[in-house]
Order: C-alpha cells, then sequence, then structure tokens
C-alpha cells in the first residue's frame, strides 16, 4: 500500500462523504437532543401560565451566578446554531456530490417509468433532503413566531406561555405546525436510523433492527410529545 | 412467448443515446434473459442492423460481468440473481421489457448497454490488497480465524464486483461495494497491518472517481445479486472514523 503522504491521505478522508455523513449524524443527535429538552418544556404548559413562564425564566438563571444571564442559555444556542449550519452545509455537499454522481438525476435517471421509486427505499429515506428544507423553513418561521415575538399571530405578549395560547388557537398556526412535524417525524425516522449507521453501529442484523425500532420510538415520543400541547390549546382545554 | 424489448441504444461513447423497442418473438420460457437478446441480436444481424452489444461471460452468475438495468431494476426483478441467470418465464407472453444500461456518472458507456467500470477497480487499486510478503503456503492452522470473522469476511468476499449497488443507488455510491472490498480484509488477521490505511485510501479512491456518499437507503443490498449486507458500509465507515485522529500507521 502506498507509504506516501498519509497526512494528505487523511487532510482528503476528513472531507470524504464518509465524514461529512459522520458530521450530519453528530449534530443531528445534538439537535435531537435538544428537541426532547425543548418537548419537556413544552408540556410544562399544563402546569399554567406560572409554572410554564417560570420554566422560561428558570432557563435563563441556569448555572447562575457562576454565568451571567441567559449564559447557559447562550452556550446551548451556539452549540445547537454551530449544529444546524455544519449539519445544513455537510447537507449541501452531499447532495451536491449526489446529483453530480448521477447526471443530476438522483434515483430518476432510467428512461424507464416502471420501479421509479426503486425496490425497498422508504418514503422517509428518499424526502431527507426536501423534508430538510421544509424543517428549515419552519424553524425561521417558528423562531420569529416564538422567541423573537416578530410575528405574532393572535397577538403579541411578553409571556411565553401567552403568546403559545394566543398562536395556538389560530387553525392555520396549529396546521402549519402539524406539516411541519410531519416533515420532522420522517426526518427522525430515517435520520436517527441512519445517523447511528452512519457512525458504525451498524455492525449485524439484530442491531440494524434495534436501530429501527429505536428510531420508530424517538421519532413517535417526539412527535407525539409536541403535538398534545398545541392540539390542546385549539380543543381549548389549556386557555 | 412474443415480447417487446425497448433497448438504450448509443452507438459510442460520445454519441446520444434513445431507447428503440424492437419485437422478439418464439421466446421460449426456459431462455435466460441474455439468451433472449442472443434471439434478438441473431433476428438483427439477418435484418443488416447493428448487435445490441451487452456485457456478458460466464453466464452462470459468478463473473459479475453482467451489467443490465431492466425495468428500471438492476439485474432485474427477481432477488438474489445476476442478469444472466434471470430466466424468462419470470415476464409474461406480451411484456414491454425496458433495458438500460448501469447508470452513473463515473461508469460511461461504451456502447449500447455496455458501460466502463474500471472506476471500481481503481478503488481496489487504491488499497483492496495486502502487501505483507506472504512466503510460502502457511500451515492451514498456523494463525486461528474466529468463525464469526470468518463468516464475516466470506459474507463480503462474494461480492462479484457488478455494479448493480452503484446502478440502483439513488446517490450513485458505491459504498456497498467498497465496503464489502475492504470488510473481507479488515475482519481477517492478514488484513489488519493496513486496515486503517486502507479504509482511508479506498473511499479517498470512491470520493475521487466521483460516487455519491451513503444515506442507508438499503436500494443497493435489495438488488445485490449475491446479498452483501448492508453492514459492511458500518464497518468501513468505523474503520474510516477511528483511522482519522491517528497521527501515523
Amino acid at each position: 500500500m502506498s507509504t506516501g503522504n498519509v497526512a494528505g491521505v487523511r487532510s482528503t478522508a476528513a472531507r470524504s462523504s464518509v465524514a461529512l455523513h459522520a458530521a450530519m449524524a453528530v449534530t443531528g443527535l445534538i439537535m435531537i437532543l435538544f428537541l426532547l429538552a425543548h418537548m419537556y418544556g413544552n408540556l410544562k404548559v399544563f402546569e399554567g401560565q406560572q409554572g410554564f413562564d417560570g420554566y422560561a425564566a428558570y432557563l435563563r438563571e441556569i448555572a447562575q451566578p457562576l454565568l451571567p444571564h441567559a449564559g447557559a442559555l447562550w452556550i446551548l444556542r451556539v452549540i445547537l446554531l454551530a449544529s444546524v449550519l455544519l449539519h445544513i452545509f455537510s447537507a449541501f455537499t452531499l447532495w451536491h456530490r449526489s446529483r453530480s454522481a448521477t447526471g443530476g438525476k438522483g434515483g430518476w435517471r432510467y428512461e424507464t417509468t416502471k420501479n421509479r421509486r426503486g425496490v425497498q427505499r422508504s418514503y422517509a429515506s428518499f424526502t431527507m433532503r426536501w423534508g430538510g428544507v421544509v424543517i428549515g423553513l419552519f424553524v425561521i418561521y417558528h423562531l420569529l413566531h416564538l422567541s423573537a415575538d416578530v410575528i405574532a399571530p393572535g397577538g403579541a405578549s411578553a409571556s411565553p406561555y401567552q403568546r403559545m395560547v394566543n398562536g395556538f388557537q389560530i387553525w392555520w398556526v396549529v396546521l402549519s405546525y402539524v406539516i411541519a412535524l410531519i416533515a420532522l417525524g420522517f426526518h427522525l425516522r430515517h435520520g436517527i436510523w441512519s445517523a447511528f449507521a452512519s457512525l458504525g453501529a451498524n455492525k449485524s442484523v439484530g442491531t440494524r433492527r434495534f436501530l429501527n425500532q429505536l428510531a420508530t420510538v424517538v421519532m413517535l415520543i417526539i412527535l407525539v410529545g409536541f403535538l398534545v400541547p398545541p392540539l390542546a390549546i385549539f380543543a381549548g382545554w389549556v386557555s | 412467448m412474443n415480447i417487446t424489448v425497448r433497448i438504450w441504444r448509443q452507438h459510442d461513447q460520445a454519441a446520444a443515446g434513445r431507447m428503440v423497442s424492437y419485437k422478439v418473438d418464439g421466446i421460449s420460457p426456459d431462455m435466460s434473459f441474455l439468451e433472449m437478446l442472443d434471439v434478438l441480436n441473431d433476428q438483427l444481424t439477418a435484418a443488416g442492423d447493428d448487435p445490441v452489444a451487452f456485457d456478458h461471460d460466464c453466464r452462470e452468475g459468478i463473473c459479475g460481468m453482467c451489467s443490465l438495468v431492466i425495468n428500471g431494476i438492476a439485474h432485474g426483478p427477481e432477488a438474489l440473481t445476476t442478469t444472466c441467470q434471470l430466466y424468462m418465464r419470470h415476464f409474461d407472453d406480451g411484456d414491454t421489457i425496458d433495458i438500460e444500461p448501469w447508470r452513473s456518472e463515473s461508469f460511461p458507456i461504451l456502447r449500447d448497454l455496455i458501460v466502463d467500470r474500471s472506476a471500481m477497480d481503481r478503488i481496489i487499486q487504491a488499497g483492496g490488497y495486502i502487501s505483507a510478503p506472504t512466503g510460502s503456503a502457511p500451515d492451514a492452522a498456523a494463525t486461528l480465524v474466529p468463525k464469526k470473522n470468518a463468516d464475516r469476511a466470506f459474507d463480503a468476499a462474494v461480492c462479484i464486483g457488478c455494479g448493480a449497488c452503484i446502478a440502483a443507488c439513488p446517490n450513485g455510491s458505491g459504498m456497498l461495494f467498497t465496503g464489502a472490498k475492504a470488510n473481507h480484509l479488515g475482519v481477517l488477521p492478514q488484513g489488519q497491518p493496513e486496515r486503517h490505511e486502507r479504509a482511508l485510501a479506498m473511499v479517498n479512491q470512491h470520493d475521487a472517481e466521483g460516487f455519491g456518499g451513503c444515506t442507508q437507503i438499503g436500494e443497493c443490498t435489495a438488488v445485490c445479486p449475491v446479498g452483501i449486507p448492508l453492514d459492511v458500509i458500518s464497518f468501513l465507515n468505523a474503520d474510516v472514523l477511528s483511522a482519522l485522529p491517528r497521527k501515523t500507521d
């Protein structure tokens, strides 16, 4: 085997599709940990305004006085933003490589119209890229609405609880949220399994089955956990 | 059986190609798919037309030369079957069958259904071997190999290098092939000294050939005629990722 430029081989491999997929996997798993924490916070809506707003205030007081006000929150925000950017950068780089490898046509590169959906690929697996774009656009809208209070359907408020309850009384706010969650569900179903596989965990038939079941379970937990508060608000159980 | 085939005809690498329809009559259900093409070619030759160029060699499913995408599926509708081992009884009388070459930007079409698959050979050249001086044949039991590893190495080593995985992959990725070739050496004692260098070199060559990345969809394993498991890709990923931070090997 070539005993030449070992460092060069490594720096090339660091930009390989294997390394980029590993970056996507790690950043994706960081975002899933965030989603689980976010979901837990959302469920605080059932504790009423005091509980929910108190929890929001607490998030800004974590590790105080060691860190300044909202210090811990900003550290998490920076980690999350870096993860999101690296995830998106890797995704577009890999997307471009896949298109180049297939003459820009991906799985549609054959003349025949038969078996266009392949033999065994799942709906979740071939909607990862456009599904990711949908989720990205939703996150921008979602931050403007509930974090920054810039767009305020149902009325702006200094209280996070009030913002949430005001917003989710409107049908199209709930609908856009549900659509984004369905896109997220598909993204997580294939994303969780493929993240572990990209990191080298898929080493037997048993592990493969376990990882796929894990992906389904985590996806369902996140989906249900996020759907319950807005639907409860819309149904008038929380007001 | 009387069937219609629609075949990709392309004179050479530079020419534009198109699908052309031919009627083929009097096909026996016991004929193999390639024998059906032989009948078509006899018919074309007798009529003074150019026969359809397609790759084939052993016609018993072990050489990896035959390479047709039949109705959009590499090696056709039967699982664990090469094109040459596919029989006409799997089709119905009066069927229209679409036949195309492997499509990948790294597999230039040479003529009709024949593509140049040397990109895969260059991946092997980059590291799909061991360079330890072997001397004379060692005693059969001198180097013990756990049964599990021997089975795994064999599962990967049965890859015939046909390239169906690449033809089927929506990303045009060659990771199933590369994984199989790296894995069958990587789990055996003889392959250990160069295991990490091999993983890096082969993945780098895979990318340099212009193949896409693996998104773990699994279309490759569905069309693989010898049933290479998806695990080989995870094994290769693990080797690459553990090799990356090391200073030297």
